[in-house]
Protein backbone atom coordinates (compact mmCIF):
# COMPACT_ATOMS: atom_id res chain seq x y z
CA UNK A 1 0.00 0.00 0.00
CA UNK A 2 1.55 3.31 -0.90
CA UNK A 3 2.03 5.67 1.37
CA UNK A 4 -0.81 8.52 0.23
CA UNK A 5 -3.32 5.95 0.11
CA UNK A 6 -2.49 5.06 3.86
CA UNK A 7 -2.96 9.00 4.41
CA UNK A 8 -6.21 8.98 2.53
CA UNK A 9 -7.58 5.98 4.01
CA UNK A 10 -6.83 7.56 7.25
CA UNK A 11 -8.59 10.79 6.56
CA UNK A 12 -11.23 8.97 4.39
CA UNK A 13 -12.21 7.00 7.55
CA UNK A 14 -12.54 10.00 9.76
CA UNK A 15 -14.40 11.81 7.28
CA UNK A 16 -16.88 8.92 6.73
CA UNK A 17 -17.69 8.72 10.24
CA UNK A 18 -18.34 12.27 10.40
CA UNK A 19 -20.07 11.98 7.59
CA UNK A 20 -22.75 9.44 8.87
CA UNK A 21 -22.99 11.14 12.45
CA UNK A 22 -22.43 14.52 11.40
CA UNK A 23 -22.26 15.51 15.49
CA UNK A 24 -18.73 17.11 15.02
CA UNK A 25 -19.42 19.79 12.10
CA UNK A 26 -22.72 20.62 13.86
CA UNK A 27 -21.62 20.89 17.31
CA UNK A 28 -18.47 23.30 16.64
CA UNK A 29 -20.92 25.64 13.61
CA UNK A 30 -23.00 26.18 16.55
CA UNK A 31 -20.65 27.50 18.82
CA UNK A 32 -18.77 29.36 16.43
CA UNK A 33 -22.02 30.52 15.20
CA UNK A 34 -22.61 32.35 19.21
CA UNK A 35 -18.97 33.27 19.13
CA UNK A 36 -20.34 35.53 16.74
CA UNK A 37 -23.39 36.54 18.03
CA UNK A 38 -21.16 37.22 21.00
CA UNK A 39 -18.81 40.01 19.37
CA UNK A 40 -21.85 41.16 17.48
CA UNK A 41 -23.24 42.26 20.95
CA UNK A 42 -19.92 42.60 22.23
CA UNK A 43 -18.81 45.79 19.51
CA UNK A 44 -21.16 48.17 17.87
CA UNK A 45 -20.89 47.70 14.33
CA UNK A 46 -22.95 50.53 13.31
CA UNK A 47 -19.68 52.59 14.47
CA UNK A 48 -17.00 50.15 13.62
CA UNK A 49 -15.99 49.41 10.59
CA UNK A 50 -16.40 45.64 9.93
CA UNK A 51 -12.99 45.16 7.68
CA UNK A 52 -10.95 46.31 10.59
CA UNK A 53 -12.41 44.03 12.88
CA UNK A 54 -13.87 41.27 10.85
CA UNK A 55 -10.65 39.77 10.23
CA UNK A 56 -9.91 39.19 13.60
CA UNK A 57 -13.26 38.05 14.78
CA UNK A 58 -13.44 35.43 12.42
CA UNK A 59 -10.05 33.85 13.40
CA UNK A 60 -10.76 33.74 16.62
CA UNK A 61 -14.21 32.00 16.06
CA UNK A 62 -12.16 29.17 13.76
CA UNK A 63 -9.08 28.99 16.06
CA UNK A 64 -11.70 28.11 18.84
CA UNK A 65 -13.48 26.23 17.16
CA UNK A 66 -10.61 23.98 15.36
CA UNK A 67 -9.69 23.24 19.32
CA UNK A 68 -12.52 22.01 20.02
CA UNK A 69 -12.41 19.80 16.69
CA UNK A 70 -8.66 19.14 18.03
CA UNK A 71 -9.66 17.94 21.29
CA UNK A 72 -12.25 15.69 20.01
CA UNK A 73 -9.50 14.20 16.78
CA UNK A 74 -8.42 11.57 18.64
CA UNK A 75 -10.54 10.61 20.92
CA UNK A 76 -12.27 7.48 18.44
CA UNK A 77 -9.12 6.05 18.52
CA UNK A 78 -8.75 6.22 22.14
CA UNK A 79 -12.24 4.67 22.82
CA UNK A 80 -12.14 0.79 22.93
CA UNK A 81 -8.11 0.94 22.27
CA UNK A 82 -8.34 1.34 18.99
CA UNK A 83 -4.95 2.67 18.48
CA UNK A 84 -3.69 -0.33 19.14
CA UNK A 85 -4.77 -1.82 15.40
CA UNK A 86 -3.60 1.43 14.39
CA UNK A 87 -0.20 0.95 16.05
CA UNK A 88 -0.02 -2.52 15.12
CA UNK A 89 -0.31 -1.94 11.18
CA UNK A 90 2.43 -2.05 9.06
CA UNK A 91 2.39 1.55 7.20
CA UNK A 92 4.30 4.59 8.66
CA UNK A 93 2.89 6.38 11.45
CA UNK A 94 3.44 9.37 10.17
CA UNK A 95 0.37 8.36 7.47
CA UNK A 96 -2.03 8.44 10.56
CA UNK A 97 -0.77 11.75 11.22
CA UNK A 98 -1.04 13.19 7.86
CA UNK A 99 -4.50 11.69 7.68
CA UNK A 100 -5.81 13.03 10.79
CA UNK A 101 -4.47 16.47 9.89
CA UNK A 102 -6.41 16.16 6.53
CA UNK A 103 -9.42 15.16 8.51
CA UNK A 104 -9.39 18.13 10.64
CA UNK A 105 -8.36 20.66 7.94
CA UNK A 106 -11.76 19.21 6.02
CA UNK A 107 -13.85 19.50 9.01
CA UNK A 108 -12.46 22.85 9.91
CA UNK A 109 -12.98 24.33 6.42
CA UNK A 110 -16.45 22.82 6.24
CA UNK A 111 -17.07 25.27 9.30
CA UNK A 112 -15.28 28.00 7.83
CA UNK A 113 -17.24 27.65 4.39
CA UNK A 114 -20.91 28.25 6.17
CA UNK A 115 -19.27 30.35 8.97
CA UNK A 116 -18.31 33.27 6.38
CA UNK A 117 -21.49 33.47 4.41
CA UNK A 118 -23.04 34.17 7.98
CA UNK A 119 -20.94 36.72 8.90
CA UNK A 120 -21.31 38.14 5.69
CA UNK A 121 -25.17 39.14 5.83
CA UNK A 122 -24.85 39.31 10.17
CA UNK A 123 -22.11 41.88 9.29
CA UNK A 124 -22.82 43.62 6.37
CA UNK A 125 -20.00 43.45 4.32
CA UNK A 126 -18.83 42.49 1.15
CA UNK A 127 -16.35 40.69 -0.52
CA UNK A 128 -17.59 38.67 -3.39
CA UNK A 129 -15.24 39.57 -6.30
CA UNK A 130 -12.50 38.51 -4.15
CA UNK A 131 -13.56 34.78 -2.86
CA UNK A 132 -10.53 33.08 -4.60
CA UNK A 133 -8.00 34.12 -2.83
CA UNK A 134 -10.20 34.70 0.47
CA UNK A 135 -10.76 30.57 0.32
CA UNK A 136 -6.81 30.25 -0.15
CA UNK A 137 -6.05 32.11 3.01
CA UNK A 138 -8.19 30.28 4.92
CA UNK A 139 -6.65 26.93 3.25
CA UNK A 140 -3.62 28.15 3.51
CA UNK A 141 -3.53 29.17 7.49
CA UNK A 142 -5.93 26.27 8.11
CA UNK A 143 -3.81 23.74 7.35
CA UNK A 144 -0.65 25.68 9.63
CA UNK A 145 -2.98 25.46 12.59
CA UNK A 146 -4.67 21.63 12.12
CA UNK A 147 -0.49 20.61 11.25
CA UNK A 148 0.83 22.08 15.05
CA UNK A 149 -2.62 21.27 16.50
CA UNK A 150 -2.69 17.40 14.99
CA UNK A 151 0.58 17.17 16.59
CA UNK A 152 0.09 18.51 20.35
CA UNK A 153 -3.52 17.19 20.29
CA UNK A 154 -1.88 13.14 19.89
CA UNK A 155 -0.22 14.25 23.22
CA UNK A 156 -2.19 16.16 25.29
CA UNK A 157 -5.71 13.91 24.79
CA UNK A 158 -3.77 11.18 26.67
CA UNK A 159 -3.54 13.43 29.49
CA UNK A 160 -6.50 14.12 32.17
CA UNK A 161 -6.36 17.99 31.87
CA UNK A 162 -5.55 17.36 27.82
CA UNK A 163 -8.45 19.52 27.04
CA UNK A 164 -7.35 22.54 29.05
CA UNK A 165 -3.29 21.67 28.28
CA UNK A 166 -4.11 21.46 24.07
CA UNK A 167 -5.03 25.48 23.90
CA UNK A 168 -2.15 26.62 26.18
CA UNK A 169 0.42 24.73 24.21
CA UNK A 170 -1.43 25.22 20.61
CA UNK A 171 -1.83 29.20 21.31
CA UNK A 172 1.31 30.20 21.73
CA UNK A 173 2.88 27.88 19.11
CA UNK A 174 0.19 29.28 16.57
CA UNK A 175 1.03 32.80 17.16
CA UNK A 176 2.57 33.16 13.64
CA UNK A 177 -0.16 31.28 11.58
CA UNK A 178 -2.78 33.89 13.95
CA UNK A 179 -1.14 36.98 12.80
CA UNK A 180 -0.79 35.80 9.22
CA UNK A 181 -4.22 34.67 9.34
CA UNK A 182 -5.54 38.25 10.52
CA UNK A 183 -3.49 40.34 8.37
CA UNK A 184 -3.97 38.52 5.29
CA UNK A 185 -7.56 38.35 5.70
CA UNK A 186 -7.98 41.97 6.75
CA UNK A 187 -6.44 42.88 3.73
CA UNK A 188 -8.29 41.03 1.52
CA UNK A 189 -11.87 42.15 3.26
CA UNK A 190 -10.43 45.48 2.30
CA UNK A 191 -9.82 44.84 -0.98
CA UNK A 192 -6.43 45.54 -1.18
CA UNK A 193 -3.83 44.87 -3.51
CA UNK A 194 -2.23 41.47 -3.32
CA UNK A 195 0.96 42.55 -3.06
CA UNK A 196 0.59 44.52 0.38
CA UNK A 197 -0.29 40.73 2.06
CA UNK A 198 1.99 38.06 -0.18
CA UNK A 199 4.51 38.62 2.38
CA UNK A 200 2.65 37.12 4.90
CA UNK A 201 0.90 34.37 2.35
CA UNK A 202 4.49 33.49 1.99
CA UNK A 203 4.63 33.53 5.91
CA UNK A 204 1.90 30.68 6.00
CA UNK A 205 3.01 28.64 3.47
CA UNK A 206 6.57 28.46 5.11
CA UNK A 207 5.16 27.70 8.47
CA UNK A 208 2.78 24.62 7.12
CA UNK A 209 5.80 23.10 5.26
CA UNK A 210 7.63 23.61 8.09
CA UNK A 211 5.79 21.99 10.79
CA UNK A 212 4.14 19.11 8.67
CA UNK A 213 7.54 18.09 7.95
CA UNK A 214 8.81 18.30 11.51
CA UNK A 215 5.79 16.83 12.71
CA UNK A 216 5.98 13.90 10.13
CA UNK A 217 9.51 13.58 11.84
CA UNK A 218 8.44 13.73 14.93
CA UNK A 219 5.29 11.69 14.99
CA UNK A 220 6.88 8.12 15.68
CA UNK A 221 8.23 9.25 19.24
CA UNK A 222 4.38 10.81 19.89
CA UNK A 223 2.71 7.44 19.03
CA UNK A 224 5.26 5.16 20.88
CA UNK A 225 3.40 3.38 24.11
CA UNK B 1 31.43 7.69 40.10
CA UNK B 2 34.13 9.15 38.18
CA UNK B 3 32.17 11.60 36.06
CA UNK B 4 30.57 12.47 39.16
CA UNK B 5 33.65 13.62 41.15
CA UNK B 6 34.66 15.62 38.41
CA UNK B 7 31.06 17.32 37.92
CA UNK B 8 30.92 18.00 41.14
CA UNK B 9 34.45 19.68 41.17
CA UNK B 10 33.39 21.67 38.14
CA UNK B 11 30.17 22.76 40.52
CA UNK B 12 32.20 23.98 43.62
CA UNK B 13 34.81 25.54 41.28
CA UNK B 14 31.58 27.72 39.76
CA UNK B 15 30.11 28.27 43.19
CA UNK B 16 33.48 29.58 43.90
CA UNK B 17 33.81 31.97 40.88
CA UNK B 18 30.10 33.29 41.79
CA UNK B 19 30.61 33.74 44.79
CA UNK B 20 33.12 35.93 44.03
CA UNK B 21 31.24 37.12 41.14
CA UNK B 22 28.31 38.42 41.65
CA UNK B 23 29.26 40.82 44.54
CA UNK B 24 32.18 42.34 42.17
CA UNK B 25 28.91 43.09 39.00
CA UNK B 26 26.82 44.41 41.92
CA UNK B 27 29.57 47.02 42.78
CA UNK B 28 30.52 47.25 38.80
CA UNK B 29 26.61 47.86 37.86
CA UNK B 30 26.02 50.72 41.04
CA UNK B 31 29.28 52.53 41.40
CA UNK B 32 31.72 52.00 38.78
CA UNK B 33 28.93 52.06 35.95
CA UNK B 34 28.34 55.89 34.48
CA UNK B 35 25.01 57.20 34.48
CA UNK B 36 23.80 56.93 31.27
CA UNK B 37 23.01 60.93 30.28
CA UNK B 38 19.76 60.26 29.14
CA UNK B 39 17.64 57.84 30.53
CA UNK B 40 19.77 58.31 34.14
CA UNK B 41 19.55 55.42 36.93
CA UNK B 42 16.96 53.17 35.11
CA UNK B 43 19.64 52.48 32.53
CA UNK B 44 21.18 50.18 35.04
CA UNK B 45 18.82 47.59 35.08
CA UNK B 46 19.72 46.91 31.58
CA UNK B 47 22.77 45.08 32.97
CA UNK B 48 20.12 42.22 34.57
CA UNK B 49 17.71 42.71 31.67
CA UNK B 50 20.30 41.51 28.69
CA UNK B 51 22.19 39.08 30.33
CA UNK B 52 19.02 37.40 31.75
CA UNK B 53 17.56 37.40 27.99
CA UNK B 54 21.01 35.67 26.89
CA UNK B 55 20.78 33.25 29.02
CA UNK B 56 17.02 32.19 28.93
CA UNK B 57 17.95 32.24 24.94
CA UNK B 58 21.05 29.97 26.12
CA UNK B 59 17.99 27.86 28.13
CA UNK B 60 16.05 27.64 24.70
CA UNK B 61 18.59 26.61 22.64
CA UNK B 62 20.11 24.11 25.08
CA UNK B 63 17.03 22.51 25.22
CA UNK B 64 16.22 21.77 21.66
CA UNK B 65 19.56 20.48 21.50
CA UNK B 66 19.46 18.11 24.35
CA UNK B 67 15.81 17.20 23.01
CA UNK B 68 16.99 16.50 19.52
CA UNK B 69 19.74 14.40 21.34
CA UNK B 70 17.14 12.69 23.65
CA UNK B 71 15.44 10.98 21.14
CA UNK B 72 18.10 10.12 18.79
CA UNK B 73 19.92 8.44 21.47
CA UNK B 74 17.38 7.46 23.75
CA UNK B 75 19.49 8.15 26.91
CA UNK B 76 17.48 9.51 29.92
CA UNK B 77 20.66 11.66 30.68
CA UNK B 78 19.81 13.98 28.38
CA UNK B 79 16.41 14.17 28.73
CA UNK B 80 16.92 15.56 32.44
CA UNK B 81 19.89 18.25 30.46
CA UNK B 82 16.76 19.56 28.25
CA UNK B 83 14.02 19.40 31.21
CA UNK B 84 16.68 21.67 33.58
CA UNK B 85 17.38 23.70 30.19
CA UNK B 86 13.77 24.71 29.41
CA UNK B 87 13.36 25.49 33.64
CA UNK B 88 15.71 27.89 33.82
CA UNK B 89 15.10 29.56 30.51
CA UNK B 90 11.75 29.65 32.04
CA UNK B 91 13.71 31.49 35.18
CA UNK B 92 15.68 33.55 32.88
CA UNK B 93 12.59 34.49 30.35
CA UNK B 94 10.77 35.72 33.41
CA UNK B 95 13.66 38.10 35.27
CA UNK B 96 13.20 39.74 31.13
CA UNK B 97 9.66 39.86 31.44
CA UNK B 98 9.97 41.66 35.03
CA UNK B 99 12.83 43.69 34.01
CA UNK B 100 11.44 45.15 30.66
CA UNK B 101 8.56 46.64 32.12
CA UNK B 102 10.21 48.64 34.74
CA UNK B 103 12.87 50.04 32.52
CA UNK B 104 10.46 50.74 29.82
CA UNK B 105 7.93 52.79 31.98
CA UNK B 106 9.77 55.57 32.73
CA UNK B 107 11.49 55.42 29.35
CA UNK B 108 9.08 55.07 27.01
CA UNK B 109 6.01 56.01 29.24
CA UNK B 110 4.17 52.41 29.09
CA UNK B 111 4.65 49.59 30.82
CA UNK B 112 3.97 47.05 27.67
CA UNK B 113 3.88 47.98 23.78
CA UNK B 114 3.49 45.23 21.25
CA UNK B 115 6.73 45.58 20.65
CA UNK B 116 8.44 42.88 18.64
CA UNK B 117 10.80 41.95 21.34
CA UNK B 118 8.56 42.29 23.93
CA UNK B 119 5.90 40.26 22.48
CA UNK B 120 7.71 37.26 20.98
CA UNK B 121 9.76 36.93 24.55
CA UNK B 122 6.24 36.46 26.36
CA UNK B 123 5.08 34.15 23.51
CA UNK B 124 8.80 32.13 24.15
CA UNK B 125 7.60 32.57 27.83
CA UNK B 126 4.20 30.91 27.48
CA UNK B 127 5.40 27.98 25.10
CA UNK B 128 7.84 26.65 27.29
CA UNK B 129 5.47 27.04 30.57
CA UNK B 130 3.18 25.03 28.27
CA UNK B 131 6.47 22.51 28.27
CA UNK B 132 6.70 22.31 31.71
CA UNK B 133 2.86 21.68 32.23
CA UNK B 134 2.35 18.91 29.66
CA UNK B 135 5.53 17.10 31.43
CA UNK B 136 4.30 17.17 34.74
CA UNK B 137 0.87 15.89 32.97
CA UNK B 138 2.45 12.40 31.38
CA UNK B 139 1.80 9.34 32.37
CA UNK B 140 5.36 8.38 33.33
CA UNK B 141 9.08 9.10 33.10
CA UNK B 142 9.63 7.82 29.08
CA UNK B 143 6.60 9.97 28.30
CA UNK B 144 7.22 12.78 29.82
CA UNK B 145 10.65 12.14 28.09
CA UNK B 146 9.31 11.87 24.54
CA UNK B 147 6.77 14.79 24.86
CA UNK B 148 9.20 17.56 26.15
CA UNK B 149 11.59 16.81 23.26
CA UNK B 150 8.71 17.02 20.95
CA UNK B 151 7.66 20.20 22.09
CA UNK B 152 11.69 21.64 22.78
CA UNK B 153 11.89 21.19 18.99
CA UNK B 154 9.08 22.33 18.02
CA UNK B 155 9.38 25.34 20.53
CA UNK B 156 13.11 26.36 18.99
CA UNK B 157 11.80 25.95 15.10
CA UNK B 158 8.98 28.33 15.75
CA UNK B 159 11.39 30.82 18.16
CA UNK B 160 12.24 32.44 14.62
CA UNK B 161 8.90 32.65 13.16
CA UNK B 162 7.42 33.81 15.90
CA UNK B 163 10.08 36.99 15.71
CA UNK B 164 9.54 37.43 12.34
CA UNK B 165 5.92 37.47 12.39
CA UNK B 166 5.75 39.69 15.41
CA UNK B 167 8.35 42.14 13.99
CA UNK B 168 6.01 42.17 10.38
CA UNK B 169 3.14 43.27 12.83
CA UNK B 170 4.61 46.03 14.42
CA UNK B 171 8.47 47.88 14.09
CA UNK B 172 10.88 50.88 19.16
CA UNK B 173 13.23 48.56 21.02
CA UNK B 174 16.44 50.41 22.05
CA UNK B 175 19.33 49.43 19.81
CA UNK B 176 22.33 49.30 22.05
CA UNK B 177 24.59 46.87 20.81
CA UNK B 178 26.90 47.32 18.04
CA UNK B 179 25.36 44.16 16.61
CA UNK B 180 22.07 45.16 16.29
CA UNK B 181 22.84 48.24 14.27
CA UNK B 182 23.01 50.87 17.56
CA UNK B 183 25.82 53.71 18.23
CA UNK B 184 27.48 51.45 20.67
CA UNK B 185 28.27 51.67 24.21
CA UNK B 186 30.91 53.59 26.36
CA UNK B 187 34.00 51.55 27.01
CA UNK B 188 33.36 51.56 30.74
CA UNK B 189 30.00 50.47 30.33
CA UNK B 190 30.88 47.72 27.77
CA UNK B 191 33.45 46.43 30.48
CA UNK B 192 30.47 46.43 33.01
CA UNK B 193 28.46 44.56 30.47
CA UNK B 194 30.67 41.85 29.43
CA UNK B 195 31.12 41.03 33.67
CA UNK B 196 27.32 40.59 33.92
CA UNK B 197 27.20 38.21 30.71
CA UNK B 198 29.72 36.62 32.26
CA UNK B 199 28.24 36.33 35.47
CA UNK B 200 25.06 35.46 34.14
CA UNK B 201 26.68 32.77 31.87
CA UNK B 202 28.59 31.21 35.33
CA UNK B 203 25.19 31.22 37.17
CA UNK B 204 23.39 29.57 34.36
CA UNK B 205 25.78 26.58 34.12
CA UNK B 206 25.91 26.58 37.88
CA UNK B 207 22.17 26.14 38.31
CA UNK B 208 22.37 23.56 35.27
CA UNK B 209 24.51 21.46 36.62
CA UNK B 210 22.43 21.50 40.71
CA UNK B 211 19.40 20.91 38.27
CA UNK B 212 20.52 18.13 36.73
CA UNK B 213 21.93 16.46 39.38
CA UNK B 214 18.56 16.54 41.48
CA UNK B 215 17.26 14.93 37.95
CA UNK B 216 19.87 12.37 38.21
CA UNK B 217 18.75 11.68 41.85
CA UNK B 218 14.87 11.53 40.99
CA UNK B 219 15.54 8.96 39.28
CA UNK B 220 17.19 6.89 40.48
CA UNK B 221 14.78 7.21 43.23
CA UNK B 222 11.99 6.26 40.54
CA UNK B 223 14.78 3.37 39.14
CA UNK B 224 14.23 1.67 42.74
CA UNK B 225 10.58 2.26 43.28
CA UNK B 226 10.01 0.76 40.53
CA UNK B 227 12.51 -2.69 41.65
CA UNK B 228 10.84 -2.55 44.68
CA UNK B 229 6.93 -2.59 43.05
CA UNK B 230 8.17 -5.19 39.99
CA UNK B 231 7.62 -8.88 41.33
CA UNK B 232 11.30 -9.22 41.64
CA UNK B 233 13.02 -12.86 41.62
CA UNK B 234 12.96 -13.61 45.83
CA UNK B 235 16.36 -12.42 47.45
CA UNK B 236 19.24 -15.13 48.15
CA UNK B 237 18.69 -15.50 51.72
CA UNK B 238 21.78 -15.32 54.11
CA UNK B 239 23.48 -18.74 54.86
CA UNK B 240 22.51 -18.89 58.43
CA UNK B 241 18.65 -18.90 58.04
CA UNK B 242 18.82 -22.30 56.41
Amino acid sequence: MSYLRAVWLFAAKDLKTELRSREQVVTLLFFALLMLVVFNFAFDFTIIDFTTLGAGILWVCFIFSGVLALNRSFQIEREQDRIQGILLAPIDRSAFYLGKVAATVVVMSAVEAILVPLSVILFNFQFSDRIGIAIAVLILNTIGFAAVGTLFAAMTTRTRRGELLLPLLLFPATVPIALAAVKSTTHVLAGRPFARYSSWIGLSCAYDLIFLAAAVLLFDHVMEE
Amino acid sequence: MDANARSAWLDRLLLALLVVLIPACLHAIFVVAPTEAKMGIVQRIFYFHVPSAFAAFAGIVLCALYSALYLWTRDRRYDTLACASAELGVVFCTIVLITGPIWARPIWGVWWTGEVRLTSTLVLWLIYVGYLLLRSNAENRDQAARWGAVIGIVGALDLPIIYKSVEWWRGLHPKVLKISGGQGLDPTMRHVFALCTLTFFLLFAHLLIQRYRLGRLADEVDDLMSARRRPSPAPPRPASWS
